[in-house]
């Protein structure tokens, strides 16, 4: 995994509650057996005014030039700025996989739904949560102003804003260090191989049904 | 010993390690696997040269592609074909077992589950898939987790977890007859809202609760994600018991009894504290029917659909003005006005035998209405759909004009044949009724089964007593 600790990027507004991911990545390019490639798809139903299909070309397609990621003001942005709870509905990874091709590396909401919060985590995504007024806030302003650019820096745990106000952020130390690191988790936990033989030696005898 | 949630003695039974920080690995009982979330993970343990820890704890079967028109003959679409065919060389490369397409016993993964008996009590069972949440109703820790996830299961049985907070949700009293689990399970999210259990683990609990089937039960748990919690349950009881004892899966003998024995602690103690609770008053809960694009757009079927001059915060007026237009429903019309263009009775919340039982009971000796361009039946799971015709129940839908589909996804969620066109309206007893969900510009009204098939047989919603 790519690993993350600073990031200066245009910030994109998506204005509504409970984008869920069915929107952010519809169900017929789950066909997929591959990780990469879903960017160009990203908010299909959204984005384009044709009905999109796996393997299509899109860049011939119609587009949906009032949606937001369509203007050009926002191209080139990194960051996402979001309504309550983002991510919502499927648990499908095809969501960050295809946020992250697109190009987005930090989502900031006032609140996330579990499952989509964690699949960021996995794939270098760092999802940021702020309060209701802040990320008001941060509305008004990217509305207001073209180009609209944060720095964000994960190990001093602080947004910048260009008019140089700090906002500090939480997460937890463990993402965090796997982020910082790139680190692949699988590799972590098999260094642990021990107590999980250990734990199942101890539950074959509580619950031998498990086994 | 402090007392405890039921969540909280799930949780420390399955703790393998706990970091200074909160975060613990827990390990994973049980591993359910589908075609949609798991040939990435699968690449992921070819790349890496790693095999499953436990290969005999995962049980995979194909659901969301297949075809619900022919009997395990094939897919016609080569991308969604690819993605079963991949599934079974995964499963036969790593000794995984795999109820293939021709197999009676294939399903949808979480009704197969608990009818093979490979969901058990006090088990931590995951999927990559939300309704995973649905196994929680036999007094298990169940949730649906990302592909990243599928495969650091797969590769170390294990997840990275923290401990969520406690929730439950206490329904007291009694049902109104012809008032079902899908209609407490949307009162509930309307009540609480698609984000109320986010961060929790949620246990429904109650005399309600307690009188239901396990079938019901799993209704209840499978929509615990629309609350936003990942993982919802209900305590053990001899209701569960009697649901498992038998299956395939199920302890045999001797272990039985040791098994039994064990469940008997899967409940919440007496004085156990939640951080958050919510009581409602089950003989209040009516017939439900959404009106929006997401769950908690929901009210009672005697109820019209709000109207955003009503509503004062911005926020909130705008969500309803943008869900009715999508919907294409006029701002305040009653419910009972409206009238679907296609009915689904399917999906994982709703095609278990009981479900089809009350459908049946409703479409008995009447007709689907001739607005009606499709109504579909998809029973949950070979097993299901067998039942159903030896009780001939697929005779009763038949006579009444419905579709007798095999079993699969299906509607839910549209990534086989089974979809609305743009602008079509559809009475749906799924989960989901998010833009698109259905098909491209579908539009989906969840419902119960009861009341699904009252509405094939109205040609507009209705209560199945008004008929
Ligand atoms: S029936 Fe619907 S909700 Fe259930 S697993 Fe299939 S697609 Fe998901």
């Amino acid at each position: 995994m790519e690993a993350f600790t600073e990031l200066n990027g245009i910030v994109a507004p998506m204005d509504r509650a409970n984008v869920d991911t069915d929107a952010i990545i519809p169900k017929q390019f789950l066909k997929s057996i591959k990780r990469s490639g879903f960017g160009p798809n990203l908010f299909d139903e959204w984005r384009y005014l044709d009905q999109g299909e796996p393997g299509q070309d899109n860049a011939g397609r119609p587009l949906n030039t009032a949606f937001v990621l369509n203007l050009p003001r926002y191209q080139g942005a990194s960051i996402l700025l979001a309504r309550e709870n983002f991510g919502c509905g499927s648990s499908r990874e095809h969501a960050p996989w295809a946020l992250l091709d697109f190009g987005f590396r930090c989502i900031i909401a006032p609140s996330f739904a579990d499952i989509f919060f964690n699949n960021c985590f996995k794939n270098a995504i760092l999802p940021v949560v702020l309060n209701d007024k802040i990320v008001d806030d941060l509305f008004s302003r990217v509305a207001e102003v073209e180009g609209y650019a944060l720095s964000i820096n994960l190990p001093e745990q602080t947004i910048t804003t260009p008019d140089g106000d700090h906002i500090d952020f939480d997460v937890e130390d463990f993402r965090k260090y796997c982020l910082i690191n790139g680190l692949d988790d699988i590799g972590l936990t098999l260094e642990k191989s021990d107590a999980i033989k250990e734990y199942e030696l101890r539950r074959k005898t509580e619950a031998p049904w498990l086994f | 010993m402090d007392s405890q949630t039921l969540y909280d003695k799930l949780w420390q039974q399955h703790v393998v390690h706990t970091e200074e920080d909160g975060t613990s690995l827990i390990y994973i009982d049980r591993h359910l696997v589908h075609e949609v979330t798991s040939p990435q993970a699968f690449e992921g343990l070819h790349l890496a040269g790693r095999k499953p820890w436990r290969s005999d704890s995962m049980l995979a079967v194909p659901d969301h592609n297949v075809p619900t028109t022919t009997d395990g003959a094939g897919i016609d679409d080569p991308i969604s074909r690819l993605q079963v065919t991949t599934l079974g060389q995964n499963c036969e490369h790593f000794g995984i077992t795999e109820f293939g397409m021709s197999d009676p016993r294939q399903g949808i993964v979480h009704v197969i589950g608990p009818e093979q008996g490979a969901t058990l009590p006090g088990m931590t069972i995951v999927c990559g898939d939300s309704h995973t949440s649905t196994h929680g109703a036999f007094g298990a820790l169940a949730f649906g987790i990302g592909t990243s996830e599928v495969e650091h299961v797969m590769a170390t049985q294990c997840l990275i977890q923290r401990k969520s907070k406690n929730m439950r949700v206490w329904i007291d009293g009694e049902l109104r007859t012809g008032v079902t689990a899908k209609d407490v399970v949307l009162a509930v999210i309307g009540e609480i809202g698609t984000a109320g259990g986010t961060g929790y683990a949620m246990e429904f609990a109650g005399p309600v609760i307690e009188a239901l089937s396990m079938e019901s039960r799993m209704t209840i748990c499978n929509m615990a994600i629309e609350a936003g919690a990942r993982s919802g349950m209900i305590a053990a009881d001899q209701t569960t018991i009697d649901y498992i004892k038998g299956r395939p899966g199920a302890p045999k003998g001797e272990m039985w009894e040791q098994a039994v024995n064990y469940w008997g602690d899967l409940h919440s103690d007496s004085d156990a504290v939640f951080d958050h609770e919510v009581r409602i008053d089950g003989s209040t809960i009516s017939p439900q029917v959404t009106w929006g694009t997401s769950p908690e757009m929901v009210v009672d079927i005697d109820s019209n659909v709000p109207n955003p001059a009503d509503i004062d915060d911005p926020v909130a007026r705008d969500g309803v003005a943008r869900a009715l237009e999508y919907m294409g429903l006029e701002p305040g019309i009653e419910i009972r006005q409206i009238q679907p263009d296609l009915v689904f009775i399917g999906s994982c919340t709703n095609s278990r035998i009981e479900d089809l039982r009350q459908a049946a009971d409703v479409v008995k000796g009447r007709k689907v209405a001739a607005t009606i361009k499709q109504a579909l039946v998809v029973p949950g799971s070979g097993l299901v759909k067998r039942q159903a015709e030896e009780e001939g129940l697929h005779q009763v839908f038949i006579d009444a004009g419905f579709e007798w589909r095999n079993p699969g996804c299906s509607m839910c969620l549209a990534m086989n044949a089974d979809r609305l066109e743009p602008g079509e309206r559809c009475a749906s007893t799924s989960n989901r009724n998010f833009e698109g969900r259905q098909g491209q510009g579908g539009r989906t009204h969840l419902v119960s089964p009861a009341m699904a098939a009252a509405a094939a047989v109205a040609g507009h919603f209705t209560s199945p007593e008004d008929l």
